[in-house]
């Protein structure tokens, strides 16, 4: 039993190791993808023929607050070199959190066939394997993906509200300053974009890098468990959305909750606070 | 384009050549590579929180010394490892901002973020860098008549 089995995940094979990572550099049904926080980690240095998926350029519509279409994601995997049969792998930067958004927007589009390292660039840096500039070249694939489906992870802000008005749990993964309000009140640093601060009415405040270990590795099931369930209360059987800003932190607490805890019904609302912090008559809370 | 002090303009100069994002990444990568950490004699860690950039993912601080002759000194530290950003960001302004009087640093426009980095910049990222950039400038105010 590998080390990532031996944790108790819901969906361990979601997950591959950085060992796993590393015996497969080379295999054509594998496409390892870096998505970053930061712009310049990748061009700096990433691992042997691993390419980058940018939120802002790649995934993002360039018009309206959307993700990009049918079309502009079939020719995104075309110039990838992915094939609906490839295994795409994620890895990124902040312990995988843009690398979870990426595998969240890649849901979207029905590439099932997806896996995030475990650690990240984080982990994969501290076991001091190779790392290259040299950008690689695929042959482009054909991809032809079917229509966008949303709703089974997507939440939008009237389903939020019927969310609320029907007493089913929320998790807001942003740091406790922003989950109170407190940071819109500082000063001239309006880092939130929105013109209110606070939190949706019953959201628990559950910060997303609280899942993850020093390593930039996953917590276990169990350490995870005592976080989600024990001391937040939520379960297995709820009807969960999970909030932060933009969508993108929230987006690896998604990931947390459906496939390494198992949670069926859980989604992420990326309008987050960004939108809701914005919009007229909406109910908040602060504490 | 605003107005900037010398220094600043200058180096924008060098950017203004620049004719696609791989070019830009390439610069301000080279930027990051020359980054210096904050030495111990202005400050050790753990630092303090109020010399932290409000915003900045990369746990960035920054602080400044009054010079004799009355020109700023800035130092950076950036906690985290990856923030090559936040790196590059800091070399830039410690390079052309330090030597400077403190009315020259406070009137640099924030809006120098995106015109190194690019419009498409993400909104959180912005806002971090745009973070060191204020810090930087409420820094050298506390010096101004």
């Amino acid at each position: 039993m590998s080390d990532i089995e031996a944790r108790g995940y819901a969906h361990s094979g979601v997950l591959v190791s950085t060992d796993w990572v590393a015996n497969h550099l080379k295999d054509p049904k594998v496409r390892i993808i870096e998505s970053n926080e930061d712009p310049l980690l990748y061009a700096s240095k990433h691992i042997p023929g691993a390419v980058e998926v940018d939120w802002t350029r790649d995934l993002n519509d360039p018009v309206q607050r959307d993700y990009l279409d049918q079309p502009n994601f079939d020719a995104l995997m075309g110039r990838l070199g992915v094939t609906p049969d490839t295994t795409v792998v994620f890895y990124g930067d902040k312990n995988n959190w843009w690398a979870c958004y990426a595998f969240w927007v890649f849901q979207l589009f029905g590439h099932a066939n997806a896996k995030v390292m475990d650690g990240g660039r984080k982990k994969w840096e501290a076991d001091r394997r190779e790392m290259t500039r040299d950008e690689p070249h695929y042959p482009a694939a054909a991809y032809k993906s079917p229509i966008r489906n949303d709703g089974p992870y997507r939440a939008f802000r009237n389903e939020v509200l019927t969310h609320i008005s029907e007493g089913h749990p929320l998790v807001d993964v942003r740091s406790p300053a922003e989950y109170s309000g407190e940071k819109l009140h500082m000063e001239g640093y309006p880092q939130e974009g929105a013109l209110r601060g606070g939190h949706i009415p019953g959201a628990r405040n559950v910060p997303w890098s609280r899942a993850a270990n020093d390593d930039g590795t996953f917590k276990s099931a169990d350490d995870l468990r005592a976080i989600y369930e024990d001391e937040q209360g939520l379960s297995a059987q709820d009807d969960v959305i999970a909030y932060c800003r933009i969508g993108e932190r929230s987006s690896h607490t998604w990931f947390v909750l459906k496939y390494l805890l198992g949670y069926e019904k859980v989604r992420n609302y990326d309008g987050s606070w960004t939108e809701w912090g914005n919009l007229v008559g909406v109910p908040i809370e602060k504490s | 384009m605003a107005d900037y002090p010398e220094p600043l303009q200058a180096l924008l100069e060098d950017f203004s050549w620049v004719s696609d994002r791989r070019e830009r990444t390439e610069m301000l990568i080279q930027y990051a590579d020359q980054f210096e950490r904050v030495p111990e004699d202005v400050a050790a860690p753990p630092y303090p929180v109020d010399h932290r950039v409000p915003a900045c993912e990369s746990e960035a601080y920054v602080w400044v010394r009054q010079q004799a002759d009355g020109t700023l000194k800035f130092y950076f530290a950036v906690e985290n490892p990856q923030g090559l950003s936040a790196m590059a960001m800091a070399a830039i302004l410690g390079k052309t901002l330090s030597g400077l009087p403190p009315d020259q640093v406070v009137k640099v426009s924030p809006e120098i973020v995106f015109e190194l980095f690019g419009s498409e910049l993400s909104m959180g990222k912005g806002a971090g860098l745009t973070g060191m950039v204020n810090m930087v400038k409420a820094l050298a105010l506390q010096f101004t008549g």
